[in-house]
């Protein structure tokens, strides 16, 4: 079934960005698990289920949000689509073609068409390299040759993220957090991709600089058409940048929904808790919500509990929680969300009526 | 340096819609240098570095120059000028001038017992030494960066497999191993009875010296490449493709640089001792090859009489091993694009 299907989806159309279009990223049933090695034989001791059966698609000139708590698996789900790491089990399909076990080889033509923004400044780009040949790096390995040479382009791609395009021979480490992550961004777009994994790009960045940067990557987006797959935890930068939201919670999708439905309306417990957990966050009718607090601590994703893996800490746990798995299902008709719980909160008409440009612009500048 | 780049203050414009640019230090270093000549400038302005350097670059220099000046001066390292000649030696065999015979003929005087020049000996020393010594740190560091790079960044079962070869090594006692080995491996390669001659017998040195020393180098760079392999530049290279070769070689050995340099530039002064130890045991280089070991082995015999003659090489290998030190120390500094001096 490789490369069978052809592509479908328009490069680089934001218009086809309504999630009922042909993907171009499809992942379902993605499971990574770790290893556990132990003692002196190296035997197999058990394994991390770090990813455990996570389902989504983000179609073309869209983006789609990652968010849970630290350790839910966000990151790890982030690199297997950039295919950073091997999949234990399920499928990847970017524009319809299989790359789940893809060797280097076969990803090669597709290389530059995802590229990954990582989420540390001062680790993701080398030390002992100036700006240009950072940037440059990702065309000279996939045989890009610019008109007007890989100088003129990388000048080009600084003055785009808003740096001085006489940096071009300066080091990193010349250069603060913001505008390392710039530079990191200038990267993945000197391949011009049609997809971006966006690893919590600003969460190591102060808050002042969060804002710009979220910006920044919001202009490239519209202007260029790309997709963004990004994985934070910071809700509000979250609501700020994406159109369609997941919500992980060790290892699993919970619940996935339209930005507004989301926020002023959401299913999953989990969902419920974490945005009463964002200070100043309203509901639906603009009222305070009420404080749900999490007790417990995040259980070991070697030992995950059985049946719905929140039960453990969630308000609404029942005896059949802990026996059967809750499947991630569609609430009703095609924009209710996907809710994997068994006693998901009821559907709000007004919620999903609601209009999206309702979001404030500065919600992502706290 | 033609610097006129317009370009060389700190950074303007666009630096300011992220607030304050990073420590970029006020007079910034200018824009449009290759990192090389960006390393050089840091070079030049480290005052000690740039004297080891000197200093080093005399003693090569003086090896490399030591059968010119041999000619200039008028004396070989082989002569017996002091049984040649009479009114040199006395009559227990030890120089009769002061000083261990310096004198304007001799001038770092002469060797008791055979009576040979202690200046050309001491020169041509310089190159037996270094040559034995730079061609173990050039096998040495060659062996140890492959090894130690593929066994990082491949990981796993060869990762496995590196490192208890490593342990091994480095267990092993490795000068006890010399003083046995060597005569075994000389007996190999020669037929008894035959003279062997100094280049077999250098190379057997660099053999039994490179068997041992790459684990060394192997395990730091194992343990650098670990800590590299998982930072996030190596993965964006993964991500726009980059093949494993280019990964090492253009992502991986970069950074690498420093720790192979300053091992290496350490590693070079203890070869020359390593090797005059040897000599020095007699397992080394031996008569009539010019070697510093051996004018200490013999410096040993006649300190209480002669103990200029002790002091001549001693003195000349401390000097160079603090100078190659320092040297080693600068060039790390000067590598690292964060020193700013």
């Amino acid at each position: 079934m490789t490369a069978a299907i052809p592509a479908q989806a328009p490069a680089g159309d934001p218009q086809s960005a309504a999630p009922t279009a042909v993907p171009l990223l499809e992942v379902s049933g993605l499971t990574k698990h770790f290893p556990i090695g132990g003692g002196l034989l190296r035997r197999k001791a058990g394994a991390v289920q770090a990813v455990d059966d996570v389902s989504f698609s983000v179609g073309a000139g869209e983006s789609f949000g990652l968010v849970g708590e630290s350790g839910c698996g966000k990151s790890t789900t982030g690199r297997l689509v950039a295919r950073l790491l091997e999949p234990s089990g399920g499928t990847i399909r970017y524009d319809g073609r299989d790359i789940t076990h893809a060797s280097r080889r076969q990803l090669a033509p597709l290389r530059s068409q995802i590229q990954v923004v990582f989420q540390d400044p001062y680790s993701s780009l080398n030390p002992r390299h100036t700006v240009g040949t950072i940037i440059s790096g990702p065309m000279k390995v996939n045989g890009i040759d610019p008109p007007g040479g890989h100088r003129k382009r990388v000048q080009e791609l600084l003055e785009i993220v808003g740096l001085n395009p006489e940096h071009y021979n300066r080091f990193p480490h010349e250069f603060s957090g913001g505008q390392r992550q710039r530079i990191g961004i200038a990267r993945a777009l000197a391949v011009e991709p049609r997809l971006v994994v966006a690893d919590e790009p600003v969460s190591a960045l102060d808050v002042s600089i969060q804002a710009q940067v979220v910006n920044l990557l919001k202009e490239l987006q519209r202007d260029l058409g790309i997709a963004f797959v990004f994985i934070a935890h910071d809700l509000a930068v979250v609501r700020h940048f994406c159109e369609r939201v997941a919500v992980m919670y060790l290892g699993k999708v919970v619940e996935v929904a339209d930005r507004a439905s989301l926020y002023t309306n959401p299913h999953h417990p989990y969902t419920h808790a974490l945005l009463s957990a964002v200070p100043g966050e309203r509901g639906a009718d603009g009222a305070r919500r009420p404080r749900v607090r999490l007790t417990g601590d995040l259980p070991s994703p070697a030992n995950p509990p059985s049946g719905c893996r929140f039960r453990t800490r969630c308000p609404k746990a029942q005896a059949v929680c802990a026996e059967q798995e809750p499947p991630l299902v569609r609430l009703g008709a095609a924009p209710a969300p996907d809710v994997a719980c068994h006693f998901p909160a009821p559907p709000d008409p007004t919620a999903a009526a609601g209009p999206v440009a309702a979001v404030p612009a500065g919600a992502a500048a706290p | 340096m033609s610097l006129s780049s317009p370009t060389a203050e700190a950074p303007s414009s666009a630096s300011a819609t992220d607030g304050s640019p990073a420590a970029a230090p006020a007079p910034g270093p200018p824009a449009g240098l290759t990192p090389m000549r960006l390393a050089w400038r840091r070079f030049r302005r480290d005052k000690a570095g740039v004297a080891a350097g000197s200093v080093v670059l005399l003693f090569f220099v003086a090896g490399l120059g030591a059968p010119l000046f041999a000619k200039l001066y008028g004396k070989d390292p082989y002569t017996t000028y002091g049984q040649n000649e009479p009114g040199l030696l006395n009559d227990y065999g030890y120089p009769i001038a002061p000083n261990g015979g310096i004198s304007g003929e001799y001038w770092l005087g002469i060797e008791p017992g055979l009576g040979r020049d202690v200046l050309t000996q001491l020169l041509y020393g310089i190159r037996t030494s270094l040559l034995i010594s730079l061609a173990v740190v050039a096998i040495v560091t060659v062996l140890g960066v492959v090894v130690g790079v593929t066994a990082g960044y491949l990981g796993g079962r060869t990762d496995y497999l590196a490192g208890r070869v490593i342990d091994v090594m480095l267990s092993f006692p490795s000068t006890l191993f010399f003083i046995a080995f060597t005569p075994v491996v000389t007996s190999l390669l020669t037929s008894p009875g035959e003279e062997m001659s100094p280049l077999l017998r250098g190379s057997i040195l660099v053999m039994v010296l490179s068997a041992f020393g790459w684990a060394g180098v192997a395990r730091l760079l194992r343990g650098q490449v670990l800590s590299l392999r998982s930072r996030e530049f190596v993965e964006a290279a993964r991500a726009s493709g980059s093949p494993p070769h280019r990964i090492i070689f253009h992502e991986l050995l970069p950074n690498l640089w420093t720790p192979i340099l300053v091992t290496a530039s350490l590693a070079v002064p203890a070869y020359v001792t390593t090797e005059a130890a040897l000599s020095y045991l007699g397992v080394g280089m031996v008569e009539p090859t010019p070697d510093w070991g051996r004018m200490l082995l013999k410096g040993a015999e006649v300190y209480q009489t002669d103990i200029t003659y002790m002091f001549v090489p001693g003195i000349s290998m401390l000097i160079f091993v603090v100078a190659f030190n320092l040297l080693g120390d600068s060039i790390r500094d000067a590598l690292d694009p964060k020193t700013d001096r």
